[in-house]
């Protein structure tokens, strides 16, 4: 299995999400390829050294190539991946809006969100928003597959690395489509998606004032703040923190939540937390059924009470 | 200007879906429009009143159950539907294929439709459809400003993301666009008259594709419901275990 791993990164940093995806690479294969495209790659291939397992790292560096555009990405993915029987990506945004581009181009269905790999041919993937598992075999010349990153562990960082760097000089397509800006959701808190520990709130928090409760307990904590589709459409903040079947699936060691009922959508997203808290006025919340401790009664009381015994602790 | 929307019918996103037998239960299940599918529908017909396009499509694929899902749309506000008969479940990329090759015989200047169907969740249709037309896409849209080139802000991990494209294009949308509205009863009435062809799925000349074989469908581990705290001191101990 020549296996290559489609590794991503934000500003100049690669993605902690590329670990977990050479763990399912491992699965597959002893070692693997990666693929780094980019603008500015050098402190990644630094990072990428100290990562187990992978045999050449392919270089496509063009300043062209800045700002990660599908149209422009996925045909020099596609003309890569051909000598490759799988591909993998980690399911982020970003893959989700190129992997299946790259399919197309390859007349390939790709296997997207994959949580399980059981063997070189078969693979559990949810659908339904989590509520149902489906066991497939998929069969194709290159497999396109992205995986679940909260599935896979990420593999440990080693200081033997027999890695070796490779240039290609890519081809890069005129396009239709042209970068305008990003509107960053800055934040100091750890990223959602690795964090151990996230603090919650839903539309029982009422409000963006209201929120920043939520935010300074968080901080006590040093956890990352998540909140439910609600919350976000109320303006309390910005999209990025979304959890759920249309926002970040996330599996933290503990998820505390606050006013938020758990709707199956809002569930897709943290039930395999490892420990879930929920505080929720409402003994009939469906977030109970899924808590591993549930609290009946008033968020705030709840939210003042710990922030004066986290002050004096 | 011609806007292509194909809607999904699924299982209504409100209904806790059933597992028998390794398959998930359908019969007697209520069913409804592909709640992404929707709100790619609304931003059509919003673009309609604004006069920015003139004629909207809807086209599903499916066996004769998608029917309703097809009124709807022409109830919400779709000039036409198209139902691609099939009794099999296509994979993403035969479904592309087909929306491909409606996309060339309706003249489509523009194919607007959801990011995903929250039935397999799949998240593929738009992108691959746009490979295969090479025309470039926008997706997971929560805004779309339409002009020589259309400005469109995506929903992406770290923020909103906006690009520009020139079309014709494919965009799909995520949830906040816009709020879908109720369709009129004297619209349900209208829809009643507006034209709705089938076209068998014989008449595309698909190489079937079989790249992905559903084995079975079980039910996720279940977790168990835990302790119900009563104490808000025995909480603040709890919750000071789990968060330091
Ligand atoms: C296609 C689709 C996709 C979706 N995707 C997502 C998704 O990714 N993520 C997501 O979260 N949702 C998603 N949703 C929306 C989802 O269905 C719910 O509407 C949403 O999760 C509800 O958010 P909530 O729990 O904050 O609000 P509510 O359901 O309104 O719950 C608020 C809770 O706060 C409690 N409360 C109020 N005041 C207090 C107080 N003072 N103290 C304690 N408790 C209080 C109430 O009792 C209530 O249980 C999606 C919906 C659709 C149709």
């Amino acid at each position: 299995m020549k296996t290559l791993v489609i590794a991503e990164h934000q500003h100049d940093v690669l993605s902690p999400l590329t670990a977990n995806c050479i763990e399912a690479a491992n699965k597959l294969s002893n070692s693997c390829d990666v693929l780094l495209i980019g603008s500015k790659l050098d402190t990644i291939q630094k990072e990428l050294s100290t990562l187990p397992s992978i045999d050449t790292c392919l270089l496509v560096e063009s300043p062209k190539l800045s700002h990660p555009i599908a149209e422009t990405y996925a045909p020099i993915i596609a003309d890569i991946a051909k000598s490759y029987d799988v591909i993998l990506m980690s399911n982020s945004t970003q893959t989700k809006d190129i992997l299946p581009r790259v399919a197309g181009l390859m007349k390939i269905t790709p296997l997207t969100d994959v949580i399980e790999i059981i063997d070189n041919e078969t693979f559990k993937r949810p659908i339904y928003a989590g509520n149902a598992i489906q066991k497939v075999r998929y069969q194709a010349q290159h497999k396109l597959i992205s995986i679940r990153p909260t599935a896979f562990k990420p593999t440990g960082e080693t200081n033997i690395s027999n890695i070796s760097f490779k240039s290609i000089q890519p081809t890069i397509p005129q396009t239709k489509t042209s970068w305008v800006n990003m509107a960053e959701a800055t934040s100091e808190r750890p990223e959602l998606t690795a964090a151990k520990i996230i603090v919650s709130g839903g539309r029982g928090v009422g409000s963006k004032d209201n929120f920043k409760k939520i935010e300074s307990i968080a901080d006590l904590m040093g956890a990352a703040i998540g909140a439910s589709r609600a919350a976000v459409d109320a303006g309390y903040v910005p999209n990025d923190y979304q959890v759920g079947q249309t926002g970040k699936i996330v599996a933290p060691d503990t998820y505390l939540c606050f006013g938020i009922s758990g709707a199956i959508q809002h569930l897709a997203g943290m039930k395999d937390s490892q420990t879930i808290i929920a505080i929720d006025k409402d003994p009939d919340a469906p977030i109970f059924k899924v808590a591993d401790y549930g609290y009946v009664g008033d968020l705030f009381e709840v939210i003042d009470l710990l922030q004066n015994s986290m002050a004096t602790s | 200007m011609h806007v292509l929307v194909p809607v999904k019918h699924v299982i209504d996103y409100n209904v806790q879906i059933q597992i028998k037998s390794g398959q998930v239960v359908h019969d007697q299940v209520k069913h409804s429009i592909n709640p992404f599918d929707e709100i790619a529908l609304e931003e059509a017909i919003r673009l309609k009143e604004k006069s920015f396009i003139s004629k909207i499509t809807a086209i599903s694929i499916g066996p004769e159950d998608v029917k309703p899902t097809l009124r709807h749309a022409l109830a919400l506000g779709a000039d036409q539907a198209l139902h691609i008969h099939t009794d099999e479940t296509l994979s993403t990329l035969n479904r592309a294929e087909v929306l491909q090759a409606i996309v060339s015989k309706e003249n489509i200047d523009l194919v607007l439709m959801g990011k995903q169907a929250i039935d397999d969740d799949a998240n593929q249709t738009g992108q691959i459809l746009a490979a295969l037309l090479q025309w470039p896409q926008a997706t997971f849209a929560s805004e779309i400003k339409p002009g020589d080139t259309w400005e469109v802000t995506r929903e992406v991990d770290g923020g909103l993301q906006t690009i520009a494209i020139t079309l014709p294009a494919v965009i799909t949308v995520d949830l906040r666009l816009n709020e879908p509205r109720f369709a009129s009863l004297p619209n349900i009435m209208k829809a009643k008259s507006k034209p709705c062809q089938t076209i068998p799925i014989n008449e595309f000349n698909l190489t079937e594709d079989q790249a992905i074989e559903i084995l079975e469908v079980t039910e996720p581990p279940k977790r168990q419901a835990g302790t119900m705290v009563k104490e808000i001191d025995d909480l603040i101990k709890i919750i000071q275990e789990h968060c330091a």
